[in-house]
């Protein structure tokens, strides 16, 4: 019980991304904050750009690709998910949204969850409390109060108590609740039943 | 084993010429096809039902029985019946009269219908679809099972010593598959009435009907109705062929290219990898099918969907030509090697009434010691 899973979402689109610096940066300060009471962390990331088609392919077909599922398996399996978009017309990417569409509903249940995002100015920031938090809450996520949004002027700073103090700040309640998580261990049956399920239904026996 | 087709009976204008055929066309292409699959040797046919466009298989008896009258060995399935809007009171009767007049070759394939609006306009809410499937089968099982039935449920009106006529064929109701993509439920209750299940393993890769084959194999067992090999498997899949097969794949690519479900999506190349369908030789199609059984057990019937997306009537005989007479009578012989003598063959009229006349009638039980 002393490892723990992360899942590391990053939805940038360029080469080298900010979205994806980012998403590293509050990964190492989370692992940081973890390692320091003994806990190993494992960080798992994932470039959405890298399985773009086949997100795409999912939504129209209603399956995923070995590498998809495998990607899937690895995020709803986690300990813990970093998630980081660039805002893109007031709102987390459309290939971001497209990635979380195909999770199943109930998989992210109880997660905890930090959210970041980056964007050409700070104007955009509260784009993670109105649309990224709702998202999460809807899933059922648990989402640490600390969002991290990263804007252009943010990387030329050399103020340190501004993007490495939330970064910081915001790891330490994810690395909080990381720490009490099983979810990595925990045993899933895809073929539970729902409770009382009976296979006459509730009026057919009679 | 099987070996058979199922259509979805869907209308759709052909790539490669623009041309769509009209309704009509359409219905009738499907007799042709049905009589088709009679001639080149195989064993059932079975169709879909659905009540929008671009489908045209509302009434599925009515074209099953014209299909019967003019064929003589074929079995008549369906693929599938809606089990959550039709009620089941109407498809014990037209299913048991479709079972007379075909001399005993039907079965049905329970389906719950994945479209929205559809459920509405039956009085049904998707949103009930499971519950649907399970209290409305629970119905139709006692109706073509008990002579008079009382009933109350949530989702119609209560039955009150209610007789469904004609009564099943030789007293023996019509054998029943269950399909399902993803609802354990739905395995669950097909293992529970000791029903076939049905893969319809087109879509999705095979990894994921394994994991639910095994459980309903699992479930079979559970509820004693034999071993787990035992348990009565069906299969979809999906294939085009060419003597060539480059010419195959240069052939179908259009009409997957374009091709409702998976249109615009994967590659060919991916999806013939991901899915078992096969797009190539009648070899190819034979060695991916022959190994199916790796994957799920020794099952009881293969059924191919070959007339969709568009693919003009005569390309469709030409590949049941392909299917009948190099791939099916290789895939007979590779699947009985090594089966099991304890795995059955798929249930069929007769089976089932020599099955009811070793059962003891409880009815004459009662009687003696009355």
């Amino acid at each position: 019980m002393t490892a723990r899973r992360i899942a590391v979402v990053s939805a940038g689109l360029s080469q080298p991304s900010s979205t994806r610096l980012l998403a590293e940066r509050i990964a190492a300060a989370t692992q940081h904050r973890l390692q320091a009471e003994g806990i190993e962390v494992e960080l798992d990331f994932v470039d959405i750009r890298d399985i773009a088609q086949d997100v795409t392919d999912n939504l129209l077909t209603g399956f995923a690709s070995p590498r998809l599922e495998a990607v899937i398996d690895s995020v709803t399996g986690a300990d813990g998910l970093i998630a980081v978009s660039p805002i893109f017309t007031t709102s987390y990417s459309g290939l971001f949204k497209s990635f979380v569409d195909i999770l199943d509903p109930d998989s992210l249940t109880g997660m905890p969850v930090l959210i970041g995002a980056t964007g050409g100015t700070e104007r955009h920031s509260l784009a993670l409390d109105y649309a990224m938090r709702p998202l999460f809450s809807y899933l059922h996520a648990v989402v640490v109060p600390t969002a991290v949004y990263a804007a252009s002027s943010d990387w030329g700073s050399d103020d340190a108590g501004t993007l490495a103090g939330r970064i910081d700040r915001a790891a330490g309640e994810l690395a909080a609740l990381v720490r009490e998580s099983d979810r990595s261990s925990q045993v899933r049956d895809p073929f539970a039943l729902p409770a009382g399920f009976s296979p006459v239904g509730a009026f057919g026996a009679q | 084993m099987q070996f058979g087709i199922f259509t979805v009976s869907d209308v759709t204008t052909d790539p490669t010429t623009g041309a769509t055929p009209t309704e009509n066309e359409r219905i009738k292409a499907i007799v042709t096809i049905a009589k088709k699959a009679e001639e080149v040797g195989l064993d059932v046919f079975a169709l879909g039902e659905h009540h929008n466009p671009p489908f045209f298989s509302s009434s599925p008896t009515t074209t099953l029985a014209y299909i019967a009258a003019q064929t003589t060995t074929l079995q008549l399935s369906t693929s599938t019946t809606l089990i959550t809007t039709n009620d089941p009171v109407k498809i014990a009767e037209d299913y048991a009269m479709l079972q007379h007049l075909a001399d005993g070759r039907v079965d049905l394939m329970m389906g719950r219908g994945n479209t929205g609006p559809v459920y509405p306009w039956f009085g049904k809410d998707i949103r009930d679809g499971i519950e649907l499937a399970i209290e409305n089968y629970a119905l139709l099982h006692r109706l073509w099972t008990e002579e008079f039935v009382d009933w109350s449920g949530k989702y119609r009106t209560p039955l009150q010593g209610f007789q469904s006529t004609p009564r099943p064929l030789d007293g023996v109701a019509p054998f029943v598959w269950h399909g399902s993509i993803r609802s354990p439920e739905i395995a669950e209750q097909a293992a529970y009435y000791g029903d076939g299940f049905f893969a319809n393993n087109i879509f999705w890769p095979k990894e994921h009907y394994m994991r639910l084959i095994g459980y309903y194999r699992q479930r079979f067992e559970h509820y004693g109705h034999g071993t787990a090999e035992q348990a009565i498997v069906g299969l979809g899949g999906q294939a085009f062929m060419a003597k060539k097969s480059q010419d195959a794949v240069s052939q179908f690519r259009p009409y997957f290219n374009e091709a409702p479900v998976y249109g615009h999506g994967p590659s060919l190349e991916d999806f013939t990898e991901q899915t078992p369908l096969t797009v190539g030789s009648p070899q190819q199609v034979i060695d991916r099918y022959a190994a199916m059984r790796d994957h799920y057990g020794d099952y009881q019937r293969q059924l191919f969907l070959m007339d969709h997306a568009g693919l003009p009537l005569k390309t469709v005989l030409e590949q049941l030509d392909f299917l009948g007479e190099e791939v099916v009578p290789v895939l007979r012989k590779e699947m009985a090697k090594n089966r099991p003598e304890t795995v059955p063959d798929a249930p069929t009229h007769a089976s089932r009434v020599a099955a009811a006349a070793l059962r003891v009638e409880p009815v004459e039980t009662e009687a003696v010691s009355s």
